[in-house]
């Protein structure tokens, strides 16, 4: 089997996000990049995967700026065996993710789609989803489970009511959540190794994918800041105070 | 251990800060052949870097030709300098002192700036790891030759115990180490103590550094504004003053340094930079904006009479580790560089330790040094007399046929019974944040696994709650910057509890603590601050 892992480079989450002044979108200037955490578990997975014995090659990708190949090279040192970086200049949406996927997934054959769930910067949640779609093939989405079987994978997801079991032939997109696995400490030889390891850089155009513009960001802006709060001394105070704002009835 | 992996190098260089990425640079630029491999501590090079800072631009000149066609990031050329004494509601100017006149200097962040050197380091062919903490020196079979440093395990639970993601950390030996920690090193402090590269010299002596950086509202910047304070909101006895530096877009870098010979054990560091901030003069121009990050690092302030031997056998100290920076002109970072370059231009002739404290001491870098030797001491006695000393020092140039002595700082401290000034200062007044401790360290986006080992240990708890709580109040739950250090109420019993992931790495406690028995060792690799452009 081969798997193909995505990988984003995102703001990490230690990060206080800060929204640029004229509000076109979040500072990344001086601030500190990493992997995706989801992505980070995606990569794990494949990596416990081929430990088993159940996969011959992982291959991750990534679509992003140059500063991406950090990265890949982070997943390359984690045990992936080789990168295509997706050189682009601009933020690409969802769909232009999924179709440059495919199109990577395809010309390598590989069997299995690994994603994280959602990435932490724009919390889209789209991109497996779409890839199955444009795939028409089967997803798992939100696995905290995996196991192979027979040409088929049966998945634990992390649904609202529980847990649900499915199982889907393979070919198919699975993405992780963030109880599937803990994702290992990088090795210094192992960061030493993933140097010499390839990554083979393309372009949208190289894909065959041009990249869409169906959403237009028309701000962004940081919370509201939290007001302070009074002390009142009595529960006719309180009633009182809450129904001058309005929330409870006179 | 013998399963443990051990990578070579011919050079090895602990920390990636300006002496050490100059260092590596320049071993490449002599000999491309060499492996120079430099570890970081911190998760990506420059975020657990914290500096003014103004910088003097010649050493890159040297080190990089052609620099100024792609500059780090922020780089805002010296329009202006100013300098004034503060009272608590007045501002009086004062004559700028000749080694702070910035004419020429640049404002930077070091910790951009050294995350864009480290971009240079690599394409010259230097491998640099951050997220790797060196533990301890390795010595060779004698135990007399430094031969390498290990690195620090992953994945060790509170209890020393191996959890399922553990990781033994590798052994990296070289031909020669460069220790390039910084201020107070851990590998470096050990090192100094076992050669004792410091026993003809005077006690090193240190200050403490705070930096906030902000984005303030459009219009109230002028770039390029170097501005200094002396006096409130200090006592005579305390030596420190601020600094406040006015970048492009907005930006505000603003900070306070305070001599850690201070004698009150009272005294809260932190309290006086917020105190600081309030000053109607600084006030109006912070107002409305917000911190974009803030952090805290301890600084060298010993000069020349305190450096220690810059070579043992197997290894070198570089920049801070060693302690260059210059205190009368409260500049570092072209020590360091040269410092850096100086080591590598000795290593390149051979790999010997030898000679390099030799070659360094008969350089320009110490003839500074030794010039301004007599000026930061004279605060000893406080500040109208450190002033004077200072004003007479400048004149002559260093050339008065005196040395005046250092002495260690956690020995300067006065007992609570003892007579001492202890300025209070009242937060309730102040508005602009962050209000306390924990509240800024929210904007050194500080991380630590909470299971793991605590790094900051202390050799006997029993004296924190019997002689230090009587003699002088637990300092510690003072001093640091992070609100590490608390004495709580557990089971009836006043005990120390350690906060250890708020921590910093600023070195403080290590540095202040009075007994000596806090150490301030490395958490996992990647653990710590997260500074963005400090």
């Amino acid at each position: 089997m081969k798997i193909l892992v995505g990988i984003k480079r995102v703001v990490d989450y230690n990060v206080r996000i800060r929204v640029k002044p004229d509000g076109s979108g979040v500072v990344t200037d001086g601030v500190k990049m990493s992997m995706n955490p989801f992505d980070e578990i995606a990569v794990e997975e494949a990596l416990q995967i081929k430990e088993r014995g159940e996969c011959d090659e992982i291959i991750v990708i990534s679509i992003g700026a140059k500063q991406s190949q950090e990265q890949l090279r982070t997943a390359l040192a984690m045990g992936a065996d080789r990168g295509v970086h997706v050189l682009v200049d601009q933020q690409i949406e969802p769909l232009t993710a999924s179709k440059a996927i495919l199109s990577v997934a395809q010309s390598e054959g590989a069997d299995l789609i690994l994603l994280g769930k959602q990435a932490i910067d724009d919390d889209n949640n789209q991109t497996a989803q779409m890839v199955a779609a444009l795939w028409d093939r089967p997803q798992a989405t939100f696995a905290s489970e995996l196991a192979f079987a027979d040409g088929k994978v049966t998945a634990v997801r992390e649904v609202d009511a529980g847990l649900e079991v499915i199982e889907v032939d393979l070919p198919a997109v699975v993405s992780v959540d963030l109880r599937l696995n803990e994702p290992r400490y990088v090795k210094l030889p192992d960061m030493m190794k993933a140097k010499k390891k390839t990554i083979d850089v393309k372009s949208l155009e190289d894909l065959g994918v041009t990249a869409s513009a169906g959403v237009t960001s028309l701000g962004v802006r940081a919370p509201e800041g939290r007001q302070a709060g009074i002390k009142v001394e009595t529960v006719e105070e309180l009633v009182k105070e809450l129904q001058a704002r309005g929330l409870v009835n006179d | 251990m013998s399963d443990r992996d051990v990578i070579e190098f011919d050079v090895l260089i602990v920390g990636a800060g300006p002496a050490g990425l100059a260092t590596a640079i320049r071993l490449k630029q002599l000999n491309e052949a060499l492996n120079v491999c430099v570890i970081e501590k911190a998760s990506t090079v420059g975020a657990q870097i914290l500096s003014g800072a103004v910088m003097e631009p010649e050493p890159f000149d040297e080190l990089l030709p052609g620099w100024r066609d792609n500059p780090p990031p922020i780089l805002q050329p010296v329009v202006k300098d100013e300098f004034s004494f503060l009272t608590e509601k007045s501002r009086y100017w004062m004559p700028n002192p000749p080694q702070m006149n910035n004419h020429g200097n640049f404002i930077i962040s070091l910790g951009a700036t050294c995350a864009w050197l480290a971009e240079q380091a690599e394409e010259a062919g230097v491998e640099i790891y951050p997220g790797f903490a060196a533990a301890e020196p390795l010595f060779d079979e004698t135990g007399e030759q430094v031969i390498g440093v290990r690195i620090g395990d992953m994945g060790i639970d509170k209890a020393g115990n191996p959890k399922d993601g553990f990781m033994q950390g590798v052994d990296i030996t070289a031909q020669m180490t460069v220790l390039a920690e910084g201020c107070r090193g851990s590998v470096s402090k050990a090192l100094i103590a076992k050669f004792g590269l410091d026993a003809d010299c005077d006690p090193q002596t240190y200050g403490i550094g705070m930096k906030e950086l902000w984005q303030v509202p459009e219009g109230r910047v002028k770039p390029g504004t170097v501005q200094h304070t002396l006096g409130w909101p200090l006592d005579r006895n305390t030596y420190g003053g601020s600094f406040l530096y006015q970048l492009d877009e907005d930006r505000v870098a603003l900070g306070f340094v305070i001599g850690l010979d201070y004698q009150d054990p009272e005294f809260e560091p932190f309290e006086a930079f917020q105190q600081f901030k309030n000053h109607p003069s600084i006030k109006a121009l912070l107002e409305g904006g917000t911190i974009i990050s803030s952090g805290a690092r301890a600084i060298v302030e010993g000069g020349i009479q305190s450096l220690p031997k810059l070579e043992m056998p197997g290894a070198l100290l570089v920049g801070d580790a060693g302690g260059k920076l210059n205190v009368p002109k409260i500049k570092g970072t072209h020590m360091a560089l040269r410092s850096g370059m100086m080591a590598a231009e000795h290593l390149d002739k051979a790999l010997t330790h030898s000679g390099y404290d030799q070659l360094w001491r008969g350089s320009s870098s110490a003839e500074e040094l030794h010039k301004v030797r007599n000026i930061r001491p004279g605060f000893q006695k406080g500040i109208w007399f450190g002033l004077v000393n200072a004003a007479v020092e400048t004149v002559t140039m260093g050339k008065l046929p005196r040395t005046l002595s250092n002495h260690p700082d956690h020995e300067q401290l006065r007992k609570v019974s003892e007579p001492r000034l202890s300025p209070q200062y009242d937060a309730s007044k102040r508005s602009l944040e962050p209000r306390d401790r924990l509240a800024s360290v929210y904007f050194a986006a500080t991380e630590h696994d909470e299971d793991q080992p605590v790094h900051l240990q202390v050799a006997d708890t029993n004296i924190c709650v019997t002689r230090c709580k009587e003699e002088y109040n637990n300092p510690c739950t003072r001093f640091c910057p992070a609100n590490v250090y608390e004495m709580v109420e557990m089971d009836g019993e006043t005990q120390l509890q350690i906060n250890s992931a708020n921590c910093v790495h600023c070195k403080t406690c290590d540095i202040k603590d009075p007994y000596q028995i806090i150490t301030w060792t490395t958490p996992e690799g990647s653990a710590g601050p997260n500074y963005v452009n400090l």
